[in-house]
């Protein structure tokens, strides 16, 4: 029998460990995996190197796992927002790296290393500062710049609904990095709103095939980010 | 504050008249800030698609209060609507209708632009600046068409339309068209070409606040948006 539901947030994160590469889903605060985040702070894990499109906000979620000093480096494209005060101060510390990839870079990247493909070229950087020492090629007169796979060891996604083979389907922009961050990580954790019976969701419905997933867990009324960060929420 | 160079046109009348050359059926993308006000300026009887990298394709208007979702975001992480006919996608597949060549014009914001249309939008390269790429670079490499909307100079009265930009590239000779305050310019191969300039502006007033040759279309006419 295949039973990927987990008890609780966190026996469901048990898989993050000291060292873990980590990707995180989510576009700002849309298909942030709160809750997930907060159960890998509560695991006082050290040395992460977390993958994800932004560097947090506020006190909350991604900023939080920053904060307590759990991440050695951030691999991200737009780390900067209006609220992500706790990266900028440990940035300008020195006290976490930081590598910027473009949008869509990072996207194939994660998606490369989801497919099994062992990088790729794209017009993507050329001539810029972000191509410094990587690999040009030509190809049809134009300048290509290689990029490599990007896996990781755990992904922590916020999904819409999930059934026990862990099939998933995801809400609106809550989609964004979570489909091809389920494919890349060798261990992906999905939090989701509604876990439902096998066969609940339309097969022609389903986003990310179970076979892309290993954990999933109920978190039936996620937080709001967007409001704890204006209200100045911290966690633990 | 002292403002530099002559009153320009309004920021509003800046997006309206660039979204006047937005042809009817196109699929545009929209940077972040002053561009997205080019979507309240699309001419009636226009169907126009709105891209947002971050997985929508038929974004609408700004949510009101009563439709706001958290869920559904801009890539300038506003909560924005669907219009009829939207779809959702992830984020590999955005930026395959990116890199793909599937988006027909983008307009972005800019903090120089070369002469031969190199676009510097994404680092001023000072030793605390936080680099932060977003999604400009897989744009520029992959848009049909990238223009620029922009204040013709700094809020210093530094010049954005440059000789050689001296900022990070965002990407190499990918600019069309830059639509500041003060004209309508065409990137060429012989240099910055005014297609359209302020009323009342002449074109040696124009080249003083711009780096680099500048020379007026043969055709050149006056910019003359709405009161907006």
């Amino acid at each position: 029998m295949i039973n990927k539901v987990s008890p609780d947030l966190a026996s469901a994160v048990s898989a993050v460990q000291d060292g873990s590469v980590v990707m995180i889903g989510g576009f700002g605060d849309a298909g942030s995996p709160t809750e997930l985040i907060h159960a890998v702070v509560d695991r006082g894990v050290s040395d992460l190197t977390v993958i994800s499109n932004n560097a947090g906000n506020g006190l909350v979620g991604l900023a939080a796992l920053l904060n307590g000093g759990a991440v050695r480096k951030i691999i991200c494209s737009y780390p900067r927002s209006s609220h992500s005060v706790v990266f900028e101060e440990l940035y300008r510390a020195g006290r976490v790296e930081l590598e910027t990839v473009p949008q869509g870079t990072l996207a194939e990247r994660i998606r490369a290393a989801g497919a099994g493909i062992g990088g790729f070229y794209t017009k993507t950087s050329a001539g810029t500062p972000v191509a410094n020492g990587k690999e040009i090629r030509i190809i049809d007169g134009e300048e290509f710049v290689f990029e490599a796979p990007l896996k990781a060891d755990v992904a922590l996604v916020k999904a819409q609904t999930a059934d026990r083979w862990g099939n998933l389907t995801f809400r609106l922009t809550a989609r964004n990095f979570g489909p091809i961050m389920c494919m890349a990580a060798a261990h992906t954790i999905v939090q989701v709103r509604r876990i439902v019976p096998l066969g609940a969701i339309d097969p022609e419905s389903v986003v990310t095939p179970g076979i892309f997933v290993d954990t999933v867990v109920q978190v039936a009324e996620p937080m709001s980010e967007r409001t704890a960060v204006i209200q100045e929420r911290a966690y633990p | 504050m002292t403002t530099f160079g002559p009153k320009g046109l309004s920021v509003p009348q800046m997006a309206w008249r660039a979204a006047q050359d937005i042809p009817d059926g196109s699929y545009v993308n929209l940077g972040i800030g002053m561009p997205e006000l080019v979507a309240d300026h699309v001419p009636t009887g226009r169907e126009i698609v709105f891209h947002s990298e971050n997985g929508v394709l038929g974004a609408g208007p700004i949510a009101g209060p009563d439709e706001e979702d958290e869920e559904l975001i801009n890539a300038g992480k506003k909560m924005v609507t669907l219009v009829p006919g939207a779809a959702l996608f992830h984020h590999a597949d955005s930026f395959a209708m990116i890199r793909g060549g599937h988006i027909d014009v983008c307009v972005l914001g800019a903090f120089q632009v070369g002469t031969n249309g190199d676009l510097a939008n994404w680092s001023t390269g000072g030793s605390d600046a936080i680099p932060a790429i977003g999604g400009a670079m897989d744009l520029v490499a992959g848009v049909k068409r990238v223009v620029v909307l922009t204040k013709h100079v700094t809020k210093t009265g530094e010049r954005k339309l440059v000789e050689t930009c001296t900022y990070p590239l965002t990407g190499q000779s990918v600019v069309s068209r830059i639509y500041s305050d003060l004209a309508v310019i065409d990137v060429t191969d012989g240099g910055f070409v005014a297609v359209e300039i302020l009323e009342g502006l002449s074109i040696e007033d124009l080249a003083s606040l711009t780096g680099g040759p500048l020379r007026p279309a043969p055709g050149i006419v006056s910019l003359a948006p709405p009161n907006l």
